[in-house]
């Protein structure tokens, strides 16, 4: 395939999902009113898209957005009525140009499409009449008409389809006054209507004078307001009858219940806005814990009184109904993941294209839940993963055909939720991980020395190195300068972490697991030596206690066998160089899940606190093992530790303090 | 010397205007800051080129235009819209009603000096 043809597939493909998700706000306006902007919009996506098919001589593309340009231009101008109808049809032919952009992406001929003109010449042929407003404007003398702005004209349209009675106004005033004659005239129509234009003339019109012609909009009988504005008046358009506007009215309070239940139901909210009520609760949450140490003073101090003993009872209704409140909030913040994923189709889509590479993609689990943040955060590392099974996993079908393989590869995107986490899966039927060849670039790369053993799962862990790629010719697809290291980092911001799981020439899975929120989470809060950190539950899974005569020293790091499982540990005061407590047994918390678990041992655990994670200033942003800070009531502030850093840093301190 | 009469309702853009067209140096600029000032001054004196927007608060520009092509007094004076390029479909208006030119905000003092040029150049 030639390179420019690709590029105007890109392009074709650009502008038919800018044109969906125009005909989609559209759809979502019907009932808080249209914004003509995004009618141009679209008006104008097809327009583009005719100008390039042009330019590429394929005629089925052309004519088709030719002929949808000019029904788009009838529903700009207001000749044809915007509707649910119109949008549905658009979205039905915006389809039939996406299999003809697949069409010729395959080298195919377009094919007949006569018949597809056709229907859209009989649709809009069939809206046209529809416009009744159409009719009246007609009416209106075509020398007002042409001075009126677009604004004025959508005014004026406005005040017809309200049934108001059109008219104008005739004054003559004279030059060196009129400012403010106007004003006094401009002030009394408005008592009575809607001004909506203002023509100055000269015609008819004695020297030293200037004449007006104001349009306005009014429901009052005629002869009211010829009474109130004393000008001549010329009726334009005849108000509609009494019986035909309560019609009029009754229809607009019964068809908007129909409406009103499809479409307005839901709210737009910024995502923004949320996030402010988040930070309120967790204002509360905190004034929470205040009433409850001061409830559980009170006890301490003057006994089980009644006064005490209602001061408890409120602070027990105030977490309860505080809890639901937060639980509310972050309801409203969960999307289905099916939204991302429509996405990264159609980018696999895009890059199956590009690569040669026949990929068939099945997705799992679009409706499960998690926060519009994470959505959207996750969408870039989910993109690059795809990219890279694409471009690294795949193999070219001559090479799957040659390993007895389908000739198309699969992708497989499966979302589920795991308790408080989200996991979701890319999967690919690929070529694999190359163990060895990762293993000799690491070395190459100075990251070990070449007579270290290392088990499978710590050489594949390569991959996640900054600049790390075994692929010596860095493709079109993947990129330059992304690697995987930059998706592990942005989960091990959001809270999550990755694995892999390959098997050689069967295929790669990447499992990423995710908290469903980042919002307000339970954390437990531990002390070593002096100092208190919060652990997230979402990020460990048990506590347990350690003797410390059970501890044993392999290759340099300290394990523990946990059930009979082999348990890498880090001693908290080690690591941060504190003075911890000098005892037999300490406190653990079993952090990380899957593959990547550590045990984290700490002197004490002093319970479960809800927090709202901060992140802390730049000026702290290097120091590695903490996500973040959090006030647990008092104006105390600890530190949150980030059990994924702290996993990498313990292997790499360990191993012999081969730090990157 | 030939005097042009700027219709804006923006200070600043017409203050733009008036330094583009003194760079050109041989005109001299009168200007209102609202289609009713306009409306006052036209009778006043005899000008060569009107420079109007379009949108403005009390009188829109194509009410101008139309104003000024439908009297015999002004009706041979050229017109240069200025003005925003979302309003496409008043631009096409404006050119119907017969202005002369018309140039997109924001614009370059070249394009607005040439297009002044042009109508009423030496």
């Amino acid at each position: 395939m030639k390179a420019s043809k690709k590029e105007f597939i890109a392009e074709a493909e650009d502008l038919l999902e800018e044109s969906q998700r125009l005909i989609l706000e559209i759809q979502d306006t019907f009932s808080s009113g249209l914004n003509p902007d995004t009618i141009n919009a679209l008006f104008r996506t097809m327009h583009t898209l005719k100008g390039v098919s042009g330019l590429f001589g394929l005629q089925g593309i052309s004519s088709i957005s030719h002929a949808l340009e000019t029904l788009m231009d009838d529903v700009r101008l207001g000749k044809i009525p915007m509707t649910d109808v119109v949008a549905g049809f658009l979205l039905k032919n915006l389809d039939i140009m996406k299999n003809l952009v697949d069409t010729i992406s395959r080298d195919d001929e377009e094919g007949d499409i006569s018949a597809f003109l056709k229907d859209i010449e009989a649709f809009r042929n069939s809206r046209k009449g529809r416009a009744e407003e159409r009719a009246d404007e007609e009416r209106i003398d075509a020398a007002i008409m042409k001075v009126l702005s677009e604004y004025e004209e959508h005014r004026l349209k406005s005040n017809i389809k309200d049934g108001k009675g059109i008219y104008l106004a005739k004054a003559v005033f004279l030059l060196e006054t009129f400012d403010t004659s106007l004003e006094k005239l401009t002030k009394t129509i408005k008592t009575v209507g809607e001004l909506i234009s203002t023509l100055p003339t000269s015609s008819n019109v004695p020297d030293g004078s200037i004449g007006f012609n104001l349009m306005f909009g009014s429901t009052r009988p005629l002869e009211e307001i010829k009474k109130t504005v004393n000008f001549d008046i010329d009726v334009l358009v005849q108000p509609k009858t009494a019986q035909q506007q309560s019609a009029a009215a009754l229809a607009t309070v019964k068809s908007p219940d129909a409406h009103l239940k499809s479409t307005s139901t839901t709210v737009r909210v910024d995502i923004e806005k949320l996030d402010r009520i988040l930070h309120t609760i967790g204002e509360l949450t905190l004034a929470k814990g205040a009433v409850k140490r001061i409830g559980t003073e009170l006890v301490e101090r003057y006994g089980r009184t009644e006064l005490v003993y209602d001061v408890h009872k409120i602070s027990q209704a105030l977490e309860r109904r505080l809890s639901e409140l937060q639980g509310q909030v972050l309801e409203i913040r969960m999307v289905p993941i099916g939204q991302i994923f429509t996405r990264l189709a159609q980018i696999v889509r895009r890059y199956s294209r590009e690569t040669g590479k026949d990929i068939e993609l099945a997705v799992f689990g679009e409706d499960t839940e998690l926060d519009k943040y994470l959505a959207e955060e996750i969408v870039d590392p989910l993109m690059h993963l795809m990219r890279n099974a694409i471009d690294h996993g795949i193999e070219p079908p001559e090479v799957r055909k040659q390993m007895g393989k389908k000739e198309s590869g699969t992708i497989i995107l499966k979302a589920y939720q795991k308790g408080n986490h989200v996991v979701i899966e890319v999967k690919d039927d690929g070529a694999g991980i190359d163990t060895v060849r990762v293993r000799k670039k690491a070395i190459e790369k100075g990251l070990i020395d070449d007579d270290v053993e290392l088990q499978e799962k710590e050489i594949i862990d390569f991959i996640f190195t900054p600049g790390f790629s075994t692929k010596d010719v860095v493709s079109e697809v993947s990129g330059r300068g992304v690697g995987m290291d930059v998706v592990k980092n942005k989960l091990s911001a959001l809270g999550g972490f990755a694995e892999v799981q390959t098997v050689r020439n069967a295929g790669t899975t990447f499992v990423l697991t995710l908290p469903i929120t980042l919002a307000i989470i339970k954390a437990l809060i531990v002390r070593v030596g002096k100092e208190k950190f919060a652990v997230p539950l979402t990020s460990m899974s048990e506590t347990f206690i350690v003797e410390h005569k059970d501890i044993q020293t392999i290759e340099w790091k300290e394990v523990y066998y946990l059930r009979g499982e082999m348990l890498p540990m880090v001693r908290i005061n080690n690591f941060f160089n504190i003075e911890g407590d000098s005892a037999e047994r300490s406190f653990a918390v079993l952090a990380g899940f899957g593959e990547r678990r550590v045990g984290l041992m700490v002197d004490e655990f002093f319970g479960q606190h809800e927090i709202v994670i901060k992140s802390h200033s730049d000026y702290m942003k290097n120091l590695r093992g903490f996500a973040g800070c959090a006030e647990i009531g008092k104006h105390e502030v600890i530190l949150v530790l980030d059990a994924e850093s702290l996993i990498d840093e313990s292997v790499l301190k360990q191993k012999g303090g081969s730090h990157v | 010397m030939k005097t042009i009469l700027i219709v804006e309702d923006s200070s600043t853009t017409r203050a733009l205007i008036r330094a583009v067209i003194d760079e050109l140096g041989d005109f001299d600029t009168v200007e209102a800051a609202t289609g009713f000032e306009a409306l006052k001054m036209l009778p006043q004196q005899e000008y060569d080129l009107i420079i109007t927007d379009i949108n403005m608060p009390d009188i829109n520009g194509l009410e101008l235009i139309n104003f000024v092509r439908s009297n015999v007094r002004y009706s041979h004076v050229p017109i240069i819209i200025v003005s925003t390029e979302r309003s496409e479909e008043d631009k096409k208006r404006g050119l119907a009603l017969g202005a002369t030119a018309y140039v997109t905000k924001p614009f370059k003092s070249v394009e607005l000096q040439e297009a002044i040029q042009k109508i009423i150049g030496p």
